[in-house]
């Protein structure tokens, strides 16, 4: 039998306020345990949660972006269970009316586009961290994170495959950091998963009972623990059996998925709206506030990229990969006044490149817009080859000089004097009878052979357009 | 000096008649004479001594607060920082908080001086104080009797002078059902008037905090201190805090008075009857005009606050899970035997028993049934309160079916118990102010009566009771062997 998978994702998204959504502890990460939670976060008798107005702000920055339904009124609720390290024992979250509404989200998928449907995406506040080691038997508790603003973004069941699951994720993590509300950090936890995976036969409208697996934090691993679970189920199917709604965990080591909790052992959580919080009230300030301020995203930043730059689709998509590499590329071509097509070269080729080699991001460039720029302009202007410009660009990448101040102390200026080439191509024809024979009786490839010496006597400074053109009329 | 008001104390103050440290030690000396009363869960004497002694510099001031040097009590229920903090339960007999709640902010910035803590019942559950751990308060009228709850050690020191004025807090009738049962003087403000903050909650949507004093002009400058919008409340309300003790002389000529029918059905004791007439008499010969209401809905508020609450309550009180701090059990074999044993242990019936009438009302399956219909009972009787209130300016009736009943009559009857409130729940679900003032006794127990206002009238509420207490002397009838 055929079957068809079918994938809905919940993913957490850290808003990337300063301080936590309902006290004013900080949300920095890495810090000393339980030096980051203050009265509120801990729970004490008679504190109050205050709502971090900045974490609306980004959620409905978010609800934007995805042409969300965004809620004039929304209201947060208490999820209720017991956990050491949820201190009130109790999760403020969003159950009915959450902040955004319906929306949606274009993937590419095999040179398709497909509209993948949002849900809902609500403000919630993160548990703590439970601690199994170290501790002699006991379980340690760091409540830093408690309290640190989730965006939870609930998808419609439309992925088919684990590619495009991978896909869509990507897409939100992108965007969450073209808006500057996520830093998208996935080691440290700041953008996670949960993947609900279900499989039926094809053609069969009703879904499949699903499983839901647990919080998986990279690219990876989400394709992995998805085609593993797809897997799993149709195997189970085919021999007999039946799936159980369920909760599961991807174990990466094993590559496999266990159950954590079936849906019996699941909790009632008691949802209720919080009355220590009143009612969010969108405004419509608050709106064209949001709205002045949201940057052009992704996808109209890659048409125009296409368009203004006449870029190929893949080089716009890299080039727009991330807000500061669309800004870089714009800078330097800004600056520089060269052509679209060599700062394109340039900036996702050669500077992309280096980037990765030195594993640095973006804003830890060595070598920012300006600089590059500088080096580009001298290429334009037939100051230095391509050739030489490489490694003009590995002396900016290890100094602080400029373009031009590296051609000039290493001496790469280019010779485009006619008469300084014209004298070493008569010296290079005299010294080479036998290849000009070889030229003159039909051999073309020796042409190449001329052009090195030129090249090699000038020390790579000669213009290469200009040797190109002397020679052949020399050797006519 | 234990008979005079705030105000007489303050002017003996200015006058060197006596320090705050003497007149602190003369509070100090009275509560531990009468240490039987059980008022107090804390006593905060070197405290106590030391804020006096701070207060007596500060009261050549010329800007010094009304209130600076004048000894009051706090109910157990606000976080005190550096001292004990209870809310009358073992789970927190050894809470000792990090902070103080706004409302004692606000205290100490006026400098006045913290006696200690006073007895409730636990988490503020109950109608009798009966349910502290601390041990009942007795009603120093009549010392086998309750003074009602759940602020009882508040009201029972008020009314035996172990301190000029205290504070309160009311989620279902604890300020004025204790003020009514003690022969005191107590206000709820409307919901929102007064910080929340570091205020223990029982049930959020419904806890208010307020003044408890003798007499309605003491109650005002105490009021003057709680009331404000407070950043760290958000469901506190951003709105100027009138001067309270400024209308209290204004005339009552025209007030327009409802008396809901709902509230002299035939349940009402005779005697509680008869004194609540009494009363209304003397507001019309204040200028006063009188006509009956109705609150048709006042029938439902029993069932829908006991969701409503309950409800509020079996969240706001996971946090008590032996974890962090409160009480925790010895030697927990796992997670689940650390959170059974330490809330079992700690936690005494009344406050399980809303645990688990909240949980099961919040249950799935049974939400929409009870939590939401309870929320729209709610607003109906929200509506009941508005259309009245859109004909008349107060509501007046009795604050509670009874007198003081004995010390252990319905600790066997929770149902009994929870009608004790009938008269002042729906104010509550409302969110209005209401007071109760003491207008007579019926079996020689006092009598309280309640006037209930529109939000945020608070003032005109002090005013109504103020003029009251200028032509009856209910409010200074002192209980026997404590004059």
């Amino acid at each position: 039998m055929e079957w068809e998978t079918v994938i809905g994702l919940e993913i957490h998204a850290q808003m990337a306020t300063k301080t936590k959504i309902f006290s004013a502890a900080s949300t920095a990460y890495g810090a000393e345990p339980n030096t980051q939670a203050c009265a509120v976060d801990l729970g004490l008798p008679g504190v109050l949660p205050v709502l971090n107005q900045e974490a609306v702000r980004m959620a409905v920055k978010f609800g934007m972006a995805i042409e969300a339904e965004v809620a004039d009124y929304s209201v947060f609720a208490r999820k209720n269970y017991f956990y050491p390290d949820l201190p009130k024992g109790y999760q403020i979250s969003q159950m009915e009316l959450p902040i955004v509404g319906i929306g949606h989200l274009d993937i590419e998928i095999d040179g398709e586009t497909k509209r993948i449907g949002v849900t809902r995406a609500h403000l919630e506040e993160d548990a703590g961290k439970s601690l199994h080691e170290d501790f002699h038997g006991l379980t340690g508790i760091d409540l830093n994170r408690a309290g640190t603003p989730l965006l939870e973004i609930v998808s419609e069941p439309d992925m088919r495959s684990a590619k495009e699951a991978v896909a869509y994720m990507r897409k939100i993590h992108e965007l969450v950091r073209y808006l500057e509300i996520c830093d998208g950090n996935m080691q440290e936890g700041s953008f996670r998963c949960d993947a609900n995976v279900s499989v039926r036969p094809k053609g069969q409208q009703e879904y499949g009972t699903r499983a839901e697996l647990k919080n998986i934090n990279s690219f990876k691993f989400v394709e992995k623990a998805i085609n593993i679970e797809v897997e799993r189920q149709i195997d189970l199917i085919e021999s007999g059996g039946t799936v159980v709604q369920e909760t599961r965990l991807y174990d990466a080591d094993n590559n496999e998925t266990r159950s954590m909790r079936s849906k019996e052992e699941a909790n009632d959580y008691r949802y209720f709206p919080d009355p220590d919080l009143l009612p969010v009230e969108i405004t419509d300030q608050l709106r064209a506030q949001v709205k002045a301020d949201l940057p052009e995203l992704p996808s109209v930043k890659k048409q125009r990229f296409m368009e203004q730059y006449g870029q190929d689709k893949e080089t716009a998509a890299t080039l727009t990969s991330s807000r500061q590499l669309a800004d870089f590329y714009e800078t330097v071509a800004k600056e520089s006044g060269c052509t679209a097509k060599l700062c394109s070269n340039w900036v996702s080729v050669n500077f992309l490149g280096a980037l990765n080699k030195a594993n640095l991001e973006i804003a830890e460039t060595p070598v920012n817009a300006e600089r590059l720029a500088g080096l580009l302009k001298r290429i334009a202007d037939n100051t230095i080859s391509g050739k030489t410009a490489k490694q003009v660009f590995d002396s900016l990448w290890e100094s602080d000089l400029t373009a031009d101040e590296i051609i000039e102390q290493q001496g790469l200026k280019q010779i485009t004097d006619s008469g300084a080439i014209e004298a070493i191509i008569d010296k290079i024809i005299a010294d080479n009878p036998a290849q000009v024979k070889q030229y003159l009786s039909g051999k073309d490839k020796v042409f190449g052979f001329f052009v090195g010496q030129v090249m090699k006597a000038s020390q790579g400074k000669a213009n290469p357009a200009e040797v190109n053109k002397m020679l052949k009329d020399k050797l006519k | 000096m234990h008979n005079k008001t705030i105000t007489e104390l303050a002017k003996g103050l200015r006058a060197k008649e006596y320090s705050s440290v003497e007149l602190t030690q003369a509070y100090l000396d009275r509560i531990k004479k009468y240490q039987d009363l059980n008022c107090y869960i804390t006593v905060a004497e070197e405290n106590a001594l030391e804020q006096a002694k701070l207060a007596d510099s500060q009261l050549a001031s010329a800007d010094s607060a009304l209130l600076t040097g004048i000894p009051i009590a706090q109910k157990d229920i606000f976080c005190t920082q550096g001292i004990k903090t209870s809310c009358g339960s073992k789970m927190l007999d050894n809470f000792i908080a990090p902070y103080n709640a706004t409302v004692i902010e606000k205290f100490n910035a006026d400098n006045a001086v913290m006696l200690g803590k006073l007895n409730m019942d636990e988490f503020a559950m109950g109608s009798s104080n009966e349910t502290s751990f601390y041990g009942a308060v007795q009603n120093p009228w009549d010392t086998d009797t309750v003074p009602g709850g759940s602020s009882g050690g508040s009201a029972s020191a008020i009314a035996a002078r172990l301190t000029v004025a205290a504070t309160g807090t009311d989620t279902g009738g604890s300020i004025r059902q204790p003020a009514s049962l003690c022969g005191i003087t107590g206000l709820k403000p409307t919901y929102g008037r007064v910080s929340r903050f570091g205020m223990i909650a029982f049930a959020s949507s419904l806890d208010q905090g307020g003044p408890m004093a003798r007499s309605a002009e003491d109650a005002a400058i105490l009021m003057q201190t709680m009331a404000g919008f407070d950043t760290k409340d958000s469901t506190s309300v951003d709105r100027a805090v009138p001067d309270y003790s400024a209308g209290l002389n204004n005339s009552l000529e025209g007030l327009k008075i409802g008396l809901p029918k709902e509230f002299f059905s035939q349940d009402l004791n005779n005697d509680i009857a008869s004194a609540i007439e009494s009363a209304i008499n003397e507001y019309k010969k204040l200028g006063a005009e009188v006509k009956e209401v109705s609150l048709p809905n006042m029938k439902l508020a029993i069932p829908a606050y006991y969701v409503i609450a309950s409800a509020e309550c079996s969240a706001n009180l996971s946090r008590y899970d032996g974890v962090r701090f409160g009480h925790r059990c010895h030697s927990p074999a796992d997670l689940n035997d650390l959170y059974t044993r330490s809330r079992g242990e700690a936690f005494g019936a009344e406050v399980k028993r809303r645990i688990l009438m909240g949980t099961y009302a919040l249950s799935a399956g049974y939400y929409d049934a009870y939590y939401i219909k309870a929320q729209k009972v709610r607003c109906l009787i929200s509506e009941d309160f508005s259309r009245a209130l859109s004909e008349v300016d107060v509501l007046m009736g009795p604050v509670s079916p009874s007198t003081a009943f004995d010390i252990g009559e319905k600790t066997d009857d929770p149902i009994e118990m929870y009608l004790a409130d009938i008269y002042t729940i729906a104010i509550n679900l409302a969110g209005l102010p209401a007071m109760s003032l003491p207008s007579g006794f019926a079996d020689s127990k006092p009598v309280g009566l309640q006037v209930i206002g529109n939000y945020f009238s608070e003032d005109r509420l002090l005013n109504i009771a103020h003029q009251y207490q200028q032509v009856t002397d209910w409010h200074q009838q002192t209980p026997k062997g404590f004059e």
